[in-house]
């Protein structure tokens, strides 16, 4: 379809002003300032913009239109009623006097407690922008932790094989070396393997629990004394926070820092990728760390943004955070209260394990027994028929079905990593499942309708190396 | 069993599941767990949605809705008319609650759209590339320096003072611990632009890039073709743009830079307390390969059709892990897509329109306040919606007389300079009428009689 570039048209416009109510005067700048050429934006007028956009609308996959089983993005349904709460706060400045957003920083207040009860932590900021941002602000921390104790020799950071892409990234952001652990023929942290790497020059462990395979870290409780035996920081990537809510705290499994993912467990909308949230958590070891402001309450019950944080890490974005994304947080949070987070969870690991059942016959799981919130199919198996994982993803497009997250983790091949959430029915799930299965029959008897899909899409297959080879990165 | 609106499951549904699994209690599913929470959390428990709206907007009552109020003040947020069509359409369901596009073929709304986006950036900035944003006007500030450090391997970057303060705090933390180095450069008091000498006698075989806000902080526009007349080859001028200021100024691109970032708030994103807003960020096609975040590029599919997918992942993190370009993931893309249907609807004319009222408004509240007396110019520099003057009187107390009469008044640069305390940072859109302009000059002619 036309770019809303091509579907301009000189002199039309969507766009009014009131008439200029103030004398004019001549602008005065030096000729080299102002502008010659105009950009050349669309000229178009207001119906064509919203045919346009609603052409595009309808052209994307999103929860609301179907299952979305993406693996470690947890995409849960975004209720309604966050979206009109979000809409309360849309004209606020940053630089009110605090006595005018008192409302503001009251829920701000009382997120950062919810988080802090939730993953059993001392104090919470959230100014972090996405989760791979928490992780770089927790990196920091860690930065200022080992600098502030004289730690001088802890130069590296110990992550599993598994990990989000992010986490080696976050911690190389933050300037420390990165040391990968296998994972063991379980698919959890290898403790022999862990304890060969580690020693006093380890800064921090960056683990999610459970881990990118679903798993749950069954160690973690002795991974946690080696930690803090040699004096380093274990980190708690919040990725798979779902899986746990009011089952198990990371803080008392001996986390000292988390970060959530508000878009993730919180049920705030992932707008194509963006806006997140990564508040991140600390133990109070930590709390003089935290980048600054954080919110704060004084004897008269008035709250205030705290900018006394002498050790601070720092700032990591301009002014408080994604303000919008916490509040549909916090009318989440309360929406589901204490024993509804807690249920949320167990639903969600329960329609893992439903789904994991319903199709380990057919599939070949990576690690067959109880998972926490996803599992993931090893798809080498399907290389007898011809076909690849990225064909079978492609084929469920054509059933109206979001693909897994697909060669993800890197420890499985051809890894298909799948994650229902608590919000889809078990009716839902049969259908996945049924699907699933007739997929399966035609690799069996016509791998080329696999290796064909999708068809019933907006576009089929599209061409990356083209895309990559010749790059045409704008209109 | 207590029902939530949001989890669909029965009592039934979780017999025949856990029949399926075969196992008797949902505690089966923890039970690899090492350290389970016995208790309950402290959080209160669930509540009906019209309880929740209850609280929520009692919350919400206790802000001061700035639809109500006129606006004066900037500082990096700004007040701007966003048309009624730009939210209507860019946060449809199928974009709000869509993924990354990680499967293209399902995805070519984002694609297009982001597509798109990267388009009318590099229109906007005079660049040639974009990618599809980033947090935060900050982040991209410190990005770049980031960026231009792994392309001319260099580790000193020298930033105007005159940008946003909390952006020099972002950059300062974002490089730290990789080892670059910050300095300072100083505006000239009496122009308020960047200190051409101070950044000569600075720039040393060290430096990477040349940090610069246009128009800066003081609402200054520097004249960035001059700062790039005394830079060494190599070394990489960014420029912090502010995007509405961009359909009267010269595009960046034009004059000299290397790498075009900034704040995207103010194209048709509310303020929402300063979040989620985006950053921009584009370059010279050459450095593509060094740029952070996510990048959309044209293609075609098996037939032939022109589509749009995620391009040069090798760059990103979840390819290369720790030798990536940025941990960057999640960026801001609807931000990003209300910024583009926002570009759409305003067009060409519009956007040279917005910025020539900005700019009129500023200069017409700037001349009358100055006639009233009560106030010193600071800076001779031009301006373009935002500027500094310093009033004769006690500001904080003149803002709270404002407040009262539902007016926003300039920020105190006191707040971030010890040597600007009691400045005003005015700022006007073209949501400022001439009647509200009017009557805040009145009310600084009244001074004498409300003794401050």
């Amino acid at each position: 379809m036309k770019l809303i570039f091509e579907k301009s048209k000189e002199g039309r416009t969507a766009f009014s002003l009131p008439k200029l109510d103030v004398p004019e005067v001549k602008i005065e700048l030096e000729n080299e300032l102002l502008r010659k050429e105009e950009p050349n934006l669309p000229q178009v007028n207001e119906l064509e913009v919203v045919r346009h956009y609603n052409e595009l609308e309808r052209k994307n996959h999103s929860v609301d239109s179907g299952f979305y089983p993406l693996g470690s993005c947890t995409m849960k349904y975004n209720p309604m009623l966050n979206e009109e709460m979000a809409n309360l706060f849309n004209n606020i400045h940053p630089y009110l006097d605090e006595e005018q957003v008192q409302g503001a920083l009251e829920l701000m207040y009382n997120l950062q407690k919810y988080l802090g009860e939730i993953t059993g932590m001392d104090a919470v900021t959230l100014q972090p922008a996405a989760g791979a941002h928490g992780e770089l602000t927790g990196m920091l921390i860690v930065r200022k932790y080992i600098e502030d104790n004289g730690y001088t020799n802890k130069t590296k950071v110990i992550l599993p094989d598994s990990a989000h892409g992010t986490n080696p990234a976050s911690a190389k952001m933050a300037g420390f070396d990165v040391v990968e652990v296998k994972s063991g023929s379980d698919g959890r942290v290898d403790l022999e393997e862990f304890k060969k790497v580690m020693d006093d020059s380890v800064a921090a462990i960056m683990l999610t629990n459970p881990n990118t395979l679903g798993l749950f870290e069954k160690d973690i409780l002795e991974i946690a004394r080696l930690a803090h035996e040699h004096n380093a920081l274990l980190y708690y990537d919040g990725a798979n926070l779902n899986a746990i809510m009011g089952k198990v705290r990371p803080g008392d499994m001996g986390f000292d820092i988390v970060h959530l993912n508000l878009h993730k467990t919180f049920s705030t909308p992932h707008g194509m990728g963006g806006p997140g949230s990564g508040p991140v958590g600390v133990k109070e070891k930590l709390k003089d760390y935290l980048p600054k402001p954080i919110v704060d309450i004084n004897e008269d019950g008035k709250y205030f943004f705290n900018y006394d944080i002498p050790k601070s890490c720092g700032r990591l974005r301009t002014f408080y955070g994604n303000f919008s994304v916490m509040v549909r947080a916090y009318t989440y949070i309360l929406m589901m209260g204490k024993e509804g987070l807690k249920f949320a969870s167990e639903m969600a690991v329960l329609n893992a394990n439903y789904l994991r059942k319903k199709l380990e016959k057919e599939f070949d799981i990576a690690y067959d027994e109880i998972c926490k919130h996803e599992f993931v199919i090893d798809g080498s198996f399907l290389k007898e028929y011809g076909v690849k994982t990225l064909d079978f993803a492609k084929r469920l497009l054509d059933y109206g079905i979001h693909p897994p997250t697909i060669y993800f983790p890197l420890i499985v091949h051809e890894a298909m990593m799948i994650e229902p959430t608590e919000t889809e029915s078990k009716e839902e799930l049969d259908r996945f499942v049924e699907v699933m299965h007739k997929i399966l029959e035609e690799a069996k008897t016509d791998p080329e309708i696999l290796k064909g899909a999708p068809r019933n899409t907006p576009v089929r297959r599209l061409n990356e190396t083209i895309a990559n080879k010749q790059l045409k990165l704008r209109g | 069993m207590k029902r939530f609106p949001y989890i669909p499951h029965t009592e039934e549904d979780i017999k025949e599941m856990m029949n399926v699994i075969g196992i008797d209690d949902i505690k089966e599913l923890y039970k690899d767990v090492p350290k389970l929470f016995e208790g309950e959390l402290n959080i209160s428990e669930s509540k009906s949605e019209i309880e929740v709206k209850r609280e929520l907007l009692e919350l919400s009552n206790r802000n001061a809705n700035l639809e109500d109020y006129a606006m004066f003040r900037g500082a990096g947020i700004y007040k701007h008319y966003v048309p009624s069509a730009v939210y209507q359409l860019a946060t449809k369901r199928n974009f709000l609650t869509a993924y990354t596009p990680y499967q293209a073929e399902v995805s070519q709304g984002t694609l297009q759209a982001l597509y798109e986006f990267q388009t009318a950036i590099c229109e906007l900035t005079g660049m040639e590339v974009a990618n599809s944003s980033m947090y935060d006007g900050g982040t991209a500030v410190a990005e770049a320096i980031l960026m231009a450090s792994r392309v001319n391997k260099k580790h000193k970057s020298l930033v105007a003072k005159s940008i946003h303060p909390e952006y020099i705090e972002v950059s300062r933390t974002y490089t730290e611990s990789q080892g670059l180095e910050i300095e300072l450069i100083n505006y000239d008091e009496k122009t308020g632009r960047i200190d051409l000498e101070d950044l000569k006698d600075k720039i040393d075989e060290n430096t990477s890039s040349v940090v610069i806000s246009y128009p800066n902080f003081f609402g200054v526009i520097e004249n960035i073709k001059r700062i790039k007349e005394v830079l060494p080859e190599k070394v990489l001028l960014i420029v912090n743009a502010y995007p509405i200021a961009l359909g009267l100024l010269e595009a960046p691109g034009k004059l000299g830079a290397d790498i075009v970032v900034g704040e995207g708030q103010s194209l048709g994103n509310y303020m929402s307390f300063g979040g989620p807003t985006f950053g921009f960020f584009a370059s010279k096609q050459k450095y593509i390969r060094q740029m952070p975040g996510r990048i959309i590029g044209e293609t075609v599919d098996a037939d032939g059709k022109r589509g749009f997918v995620m391009v040069l992942q090798t760059r990103e993190q979840h390819i290369r892990r720790a030798k990536a370009t940025s941990n960057i993931c999640s960026n801001h893309a609807l931000m990003a897509v209300i910024a583009s249907v926002y570009l759409s609807i305003i067009g060409r004319e519009g956007l040279k329109e917005i910025a020539y009222q900005n700019y009129q408004k500023a200069h017409y509240l700037a001349e009358k306040l100055i006639e009233t007396e009560k106030f010193d110019p600071v800076f001779e520099g031009e301006f373009f919606n935002e500027f500094v003057i310093k009033p004769k009187f006690d500001l904080d107390k003149f803002n709270e007389k404002l407040l009262e009469e539902k007016f926003i008044g300039p920020l105190n640069l006191g707040r971030f300079f010890d040597d600007m305390k009691n400045y005003g940072l005015f700022c006007t859109t073209e949501l400022n009428t001439k009647e509200e302009i009017d009557y805040l000059i009145s009310k600084v002619g009244e001074i004498d009689e409300i003794n401050l």
